[in-house]
């Protein structure tokens, strides 16, 4: 049957399984719009910017591990997903954007609302396709989406002129796809686990590192029966929160530049590092030169460009995380009495760690008088669900969410680690509840970033997503004031916000809730009610006004260089 | 240290630009690049020149092997490939040093392909090495214009890509 390239559109993403898109409507993608109205499938939620679609649209994929997808109108629209895409590519989430294109004959001719989209998102994309025909529109959205959830996930844009989706043309779904110049490693090499193996064995100092990567391969039950069988430590990145359960014994918490005390002393004195499913960043090392000098490294990734990019690595296994360790665990089975041998000998290096652990762990001074942001996150681990969705913007009330709120579940934690993107929190936070409407969904936020993309709060109330926003308060960019505290001789250049916002009575005029609090008293009363309330919440706390974020290693230090009381 | 990459890659608009954004992204050289469809014309095949160590030539590889344009990198960096590159210069060619130019042109075997009065326009073909030593002899008569076409390379042999 014949179709417009527009229905054909719609008909492709029902053949991959959409139910759900984040789009804002516009001149080029109108014809999509007057389709979508014949198709009861897919349900469309329309943001109040196309940053917090395309923001909800990777919330929805962080949450779910489907493909999340945006729709945009050419132009503005387009260039308004940018950042979206970008906090995506840097984090591997797997997203679909479709934006609309001025009609193929004007392409090139600075037309009303044309822009290169292809060509302004190329570096922050894992695939673009521009559609020239209607009939090719099935395959391109088949390998778009086989592109943008295997291997290492990354967001795949498809412009899509105008004329296109009005020429009609026959919907015909293909069997399979094959894209020639992509075929990326998934299966593990046998004999490289069971060299590995060998290493796990003969270590006496071992840490295992997850990154992101064991998530978005859904190996977190995998990760956690390995590191059980062989009593290894485990240590996490901001991405890999939730991977491992941090009431574990073995859970040595987020390491790094505001990692646990006990996390960077494990890595900084380990003698076998097995990273899963990370890649080393700046935030991760500190100084490279200084990195775990006295450790081997096994590294296992999907992404073979991941391995020695910035360390050396003793032994790489690219390949899904998943499979991995799955692998790993079976050959571990054979090898019951050299396991029962190495238990012994690592003795001493869990009474090291306990040590650390207790020497520093991660703590503040709570106040009686005045709200101490990480006071405001341990209620709310303590009074939330436990498998509550936590959203984070970026800055200090991120770390505090990653130090003080204990992650026990894959998929929790919904945070731009990568791009490190202010204004990410409440819209991802509303494409996750879109996605469990039933689950409770928080997002924690600072008052700088909350006023990034606040307008989704009518969204949240027009939809009914009952997300439950928190404001730590502190009138201030607080991660930049913080860094110009130590140093910048507190010269606080353009980091305080100066007009003190009542966020209550902004949620108010959305038609949400607003509640406030001011002393610690209250703190648990407004989580409370924030949470009972059917319906989005703002619930605002006026926090210390200059707490730091701590421990801390500075820019450039080692690892065990660690800032601990400033 | 300066390396020859041959990239196979799906003859379609945006290729180029993908690759080429990719080394400027990075921060990777490019010394020279050339690229034209080869027997299978859904096939293009780039060569790049470039520069670095080995940590960035892997890193190199393994961006562009990324990429789902690219069928396939190749790597000519240990002598395992002909080179070639052509140049078509522009010197002064006057009085006397017409006779030198012309022996020059000779022992390189190359050929003028315009002459004026005042200048002969010589295409010369070799590996680049052999066209930087002819421009070095040439550059003191009088170096008008020079365009080069960038190396392209070829495996010996067995060695390359069957395309």
């Amino acid at each position: 049957m014949k179709m417009n390239g527009a229905r054909i559109l719609l008909e492709s993403l029902k053949r991959e399984g959409v139910d759900l898109v984040f789009g804002y409507p516009g001149g080029t993608v109108i014809n999509i719009y007057d389709e979508l109205m014949n198709v009861r499938e897919i349900r469309h939620i329309l943001p109040r910017h196309e940053q917090g679609g395309t923001h909800a649209a990777d919330g929805y994929a962080r949450a779910t591990g489907k493909v999340g997808v945006a729709i945009a109108t050419s132009g503005p629209g387009a260039t308004n997903t940018i950042t979206g895409i970008a906090t995506a590519y840097m984090d591997s989430i797997p997203m679909v954007i479709i934006t609309g294109q001025v009609p193929t004959p004007l392409i090139g001719n600075d037309a009303f609302q044309e822009v290169d989209i292809i060509g302004i998102t190329r570096p922050i994309t894992k695939h673009s396709f521009l559609i020239r025909h209607a009939k090719d529109i099935p395959t391109i959205v088949r390998k778009a989406f086989h592109i943008a959830r295997t291997g290492r996930p990354g967001p795949v844009l498809i412009d899509f002129p105008k004329d296109v989706q009005i020429s009609q043309a026959e919907f015909k779904w293909p069997e399979a796809i094959d894209i020639r110049g992509y075929k990326p490693t998934t299966e593990g090499h046998q004999r490289q686990v069971e060299k590995a193996a060998e290493m796990l064995l003969t270590a006496r100092r071992p840490v295992i590192y997850v990154g992101g990567g064991v998530i978005l391969a859904n190996a977190a039950d995998e990760l956690t029966q390995l590191a059980r069988t062989l009593q290894f430590p485990v240590t996490t990145t901001l991405m890999g929160l939730g991977s491992f359960p941090e009431n574990d014994p073995l859970a040595l918490k987020m390491l790094g530049m505001h990692g646990a005390y006990a996390a960077n002393m494990a890595m900084t004195h380990s003698d076998l590092i097995i990273a899963v499913g990370a890649r080393f960043d700046d935030r991760v090392t500190g100084k490279i030169a200084t990195f775990a000098p006295h450790a081997k490294i096994i590294h296992i990734d999907v992404d073979p460009a991941s391995i020695r990019k910035n360390v050396r690595v003793d032994l790489p296994i690219v390949g899904d995380t998943r499979d991995v360790l799955a692998k790993m665990l079976e050959v571990l089975k054979t090898k019951a009495d050299k396991l029962a041998a190495q238990q012994q000998a690592m003795e001493p290096w869990h009474e090291d760690i306990a040590g650390w652990k207790e020497k520093h762990p991660i703590s503040y001074k709570h106040s009686t008088t005045i709200i101490k942001p990480q006071y405001v996150i341990q209620k709310l681990r303590e009074l939330s669900e436990d498998d509550a969705i936590m959203a984070t913007d970026v800055g200090q009330h991120q770390m505090w969410v990653a130090q003080f709120f204990e992650f026990h579940q894959a998929r929790t934690l919904l945070t731009s680690g990568g791009l490190g993107t202010m204004g990410f929190g409440l819209p991802a936070a509303m494409g996750a509840q879109a996605a469990f409407p039933k689950r409770q969904v928080i997002c924690v936020c600072g008052d700088g970033g909350v006023q990034m993309n606040m307008q989704e709060l009518a969204t949240m109330v027009q939809q009914r997503l009952p997300v439950k926003i928190v404001v730590l308060n502190n009138n201030f960019l607080g991660m930049v004031r913080q860094w110009q505290e130590l140093f910048f001789d507190k010269r606080y250049s353009q980091t305080c916000l100066e007009l003190p916002m009542d966020f209550a009575k902004i949620a108010e005029a959305y038609g949400a809730k607003g509640l406030k609090a001011d002393k610690p008293s209250e703190v648990e009363q407004v989580i409370r009610e924030g949470f009972a309330h059917d319906g989005p919440v703002i619930m605002e706390f006026k926090i210390a006004r200059e707490e730091k974020v701590l421990p801390m290693v500075p820019a450039g230090a080692s690892l065990n260089e660690m800032v601990l009381n400033a | 240290m300066q390396h020859t990459i041959s990239v196979v890659v799906e003859n379609e608009f945006g290729v180029l630009a993908r690759v080429a954004g990719l080394f400027s992204g990075r921060g990777f050289n490019i010394d020279s690049l050339s690229v034209a469809p080869i027997t299978d014309e859904s096939l293009s095949r780039i060569t790049i020149v470039t520069r670095g160590d080995d940590a960035v030539l892997e890193q190199i590889t393994k961006q562009l092997n990324k990429l789902v344009d690219v069928i396939k990198v190749l790597d000519f960096t240990d002598g395992s490939a002909i080179e070639r590159e052509m140049a078509l210069i522009k010197v002064t060619a006057e009085d006397e040093s017409r006779a030198e130019v012309l022996r020059i042109v000779d022992i390189f075997r190359a050929k003028i392909v315009d002459v004026t009065p005042k200048s002969y326009t010589i295409e010369a073909t070799g590996a680049p090495a052999k066209i930087n030593a002819i421009l070095d002899l040439l550059r003191p008569l009088g170096l008008k214009e020079l365009v080069r076409t960038g190396a392209v390379a070829i495996g010996r042999g067995a060695k390359g890509w069957k395309g």
